[in-house]
């Protein structure tokens, strides 16, 4: 937005303008990498990513190895990080807890922003009409509620019910573990979150849509008898794809938040399972800072790494995206 | 402006029927009947059969939702089934109060802090002080409420003793001097839950002020009044930021919102008998009609909060009554 008052880069000849040729994304990453800061962004995200990814293969613990007899210890060459009440290993946890972050925010960016938000972000924009109203007003109906309070309250009611479903799923098939694994608690935080994470990249794909449509190669795919689908899949969606990077970019802080947040209130991803959220809770409280800082410290920085190193990404992405 | 207004109203009673319906029959699919949960120890399926009659619980949903609105909107939200004796509204509306006070507080200061901020950074635009502010702002937004809150407390109320570890006493105690002159001091209870709810606020009112004001900074009138030798802090103040302001109505809506969902954690870690923390306790304990209440109680606000924030926006800026008419 600042570009209206700046000399726009994208104009003035330079290292940021459009090379003769060149897609989307490579300028969009070309500019990104002269970026210091987001470049040491997307290395935070980097790192703790890979940290969770092969959680199994680096953790020096599991992250369910009970030792009661090492309960509450301080950092040492054992535990890295020192141990929590139930003498669990806190690397360890915090590796198994930026697992989960990675399967809540990959799902939810597949699920909510990849198919739900761009479908039907495509569809409004090329349809127009009552479509479009209907898709924009349910947005609007979706971005005017206070979501973490619906997630809570869709949590809490409908927990029990997948639960259930999972057990009798359970029961009558040969698949097995689902609710033990805390898969049940997985599936429902992360099918919550879609219902609020779409709205965004809807929108923004839906105003990209709308300018792209008046472009002749729409119409001529038009007149030449394509259907709307086939515009959609192979006319539009090619040209709004890197845009949806801006929208992903700007959502995946506010989901990891979000089952943070969620598992701390006790609805999100149920134990054994780590999580951040779980881990904070266990760590608050002033008596327990005063007792055993780490508890608190060990997830809450890497928490703030994460979700500060989510904010600059963003915020890069966005400028180098709108620069062109 | 009466048609534009008219059009923003005649959607509310709709968002508020979605939200009050879908919650409601989320509600009542929740797990663990009201009935037999208050009952404990009666086992008796007839007793609680006639209970359930009693309270309607037996009726189809949609039936049941049309009483509860009925009741809703006359402020009946139903007698909590925990806390027993105690009608919703009862339970609720003291601590909303207390709860709507800390939140006002801690919106003017999301304002007066972040507006100065956003001005600072676009007047040092171009220098390493400007994305120093922001990156600043932007590192403190990021640290969540969860983690903010236990060391502070700890510094201040264990360690140090300043202020109490948590509760709630007002917002102002008023000292008297020589029994004649009364001077209100902010009550000492405000100072931690303050904190916590501004500093995620701060970086979004900032962020945009500066991005308006470095568009006004180099607008003809300012340089004119630069020209005729005004100094920079008249030209900051007088010609700036009222120009700078009118994107900020569209953050109000959003600032509340952080302030109404940071409400269920400051309170519940600083034991503040307020809306936020009753949630919480309503959610761990499975009260429903608590959960209920509180729920199209903090949409309704929310949905109505954004809708003034719009009717003002429109109401300043002419251009935005007349867009939403096309579009």
């Amino acid at each position: 937005m600042t570009a209206t008052t700046l000399p726009d880069p994208a104009t003035s000849p330079g290292p940021l303008a459009r090379r003769e040729g060149e897609s989307e994304w490579s300028i969009v990453w070309r500019r990104l990498r002269r970026k210091r800061l987001a470049m040491i962004a997307l290395g935070v995200i980097g790192l703790i990513y890979g940290l969770g990814l092969f959680a199994p293969l680096l953790a020096p613990y599991s992250y369910n190895e009970i030792n009661l007899d090492r309960s509450l210890e301080g950092p040492s060459r054992d535990h890295l990080l020192g141990t929590d009440r139930l003498g669990r290993d806190m690397l360890s946890r915090t590796m198994y807890s930026a697992r989960t972050t990675i399967i809540v925010t990959t799902a939810v960016v597949l699920s909510g922003s990849l198919i739900i938000g761009n479908v039907l972000g495509l569809l409004a924009g090329y349809r127009g009409g009552w479509v479009d109203t209907l898709v924009m007003r349910l947005g609007d109906i979706f971005s005017g509620l206070p979501s973490l309070i619906m997630l809570i309250l869709i949590n809490v009611t409908l927990g029990p019910r997948v639960t259930e479903a999972m057990r009798w799923v359970e029961d009558h098939t040969f698949i097995d573990g689902l609710v033990a694994s805390g898969f049940a608690s997985y599936m429902l935080v992360f099918g919550a979150l879609s219902l609020f994470f779409w709205v965004g990249t809807a929108r923004i794909i839906r105003a990209q849509v709308l300018t792209l449509r008046e472009n002749d190669f729409v119409l001529a795919a038009e007149s030449s008898g394509a259907g709307p689908w086939r515009i959609i899949r192979y006319h539009l969606l090619p040209n709004v794809s890197f845009l949806i990077i801006l929208s992903v970019s700007a959502t995946l802080g506010g989901i990891a938040g979000s089952e943070i947040v969620l598992t701390w209130f006790g609805v999100g991803v149920q134990p054994p399972a780590a999580s951040f959220g779980a881990m904070l809770f266990e760590g608050s409280g002033p008596r327990t800072f005063q007792a055993n800082p780490h508890l608190l410290l060990v997830p809450g920085a890497v928490v703030t790494a994460l979700l500060f190193a989510f904010n600059l990404l963003g915020d890069a992405l966005n400028d180098a995206i709108r620069a062109r | 402006m009466g048609a534009y207004i008219v059009r923003r109203l005649a959607w509310l009673p709709l968002i508020l029927f979605v939200v009050s319906f879908a919650t409601f029959t989320l509600a009542r699919y929740g797990p663990g009947d009201p009935i037999s949960v208050a009952a404990g120890q009666i086992r008796d399926p007839e007793v609680l059969e006639r209970v359930r009659a009693e309270r309607g619980l037996d009726r189809p949903i949609p039936q049941q939702y049309v009483t509860w609105v009925t009741k809703a909107i006359q402020g009946d939200f139903g007698e909590s089934y925990l806390q027993q004796g105690f009608s919703v509204s009862e339970l609720i509306f003291p601590r909303m109060w207390i709860s709507a006070q800390l939140g006002f507080v801690a919106l003017i200061i999301v304002f007066a802090v972040g507006i100065p901020l956003g001005l600072l950074a676009a007047r040092l635009a171009g220098t390493w002080m400007d994305p120093m502010i922001i990156g600043t702002l932007l590192f403190l937004q990021a640290i969540p409420v969860l983690v903010v809150i236990p060391p502070l407390t700890w510094l201040f109320a264990v360690e140090l003793g300043w202020l109490p570890v948590g509760g709630w006493d007002g917002i102002f105690h008023v000292w008297w001097i020589g029994g004649v002159i009364a001077i209100p001091v902010p009550d000492p209870h405000l100072y931690i839950p303050l904190v916590a709810f501004t500093l995620p606020g701060f970086v979004g009112v900032a962020r945009l002020v500066r991005v308006s004001a470095l568009e006004v900074n180099l607008s003809d009138y300012v340089r004119t009044a630069r020209a005729k030798g005004l100094s920079e802090t008249a030209v900051q103040f007088r010609h700036v930021l009222p120009n700078s302001l009118l994107p900020l109505i569209t953050v109000v809506g959003f600032a509340l919102a952080g302030i109404i969902e940071g409400a269920l954690f400051v309170e519940t870690l600083l034991g503040i008998n307020g809306i936020g923390r009753f949630t919480f306790e309503a959610v761990t304990s499975r009260d429903y009609d608590i959960i209920l209440a509180t729920t199209v109680i903090f949409a309704t606000v929310f949905v109505l909060t954004n809708l003034l924030a719009e009717i003002c926006y429109g109401f300043v800026d002419p251009r935005v009554r007349i867009g939403a008419s096309r579009g």
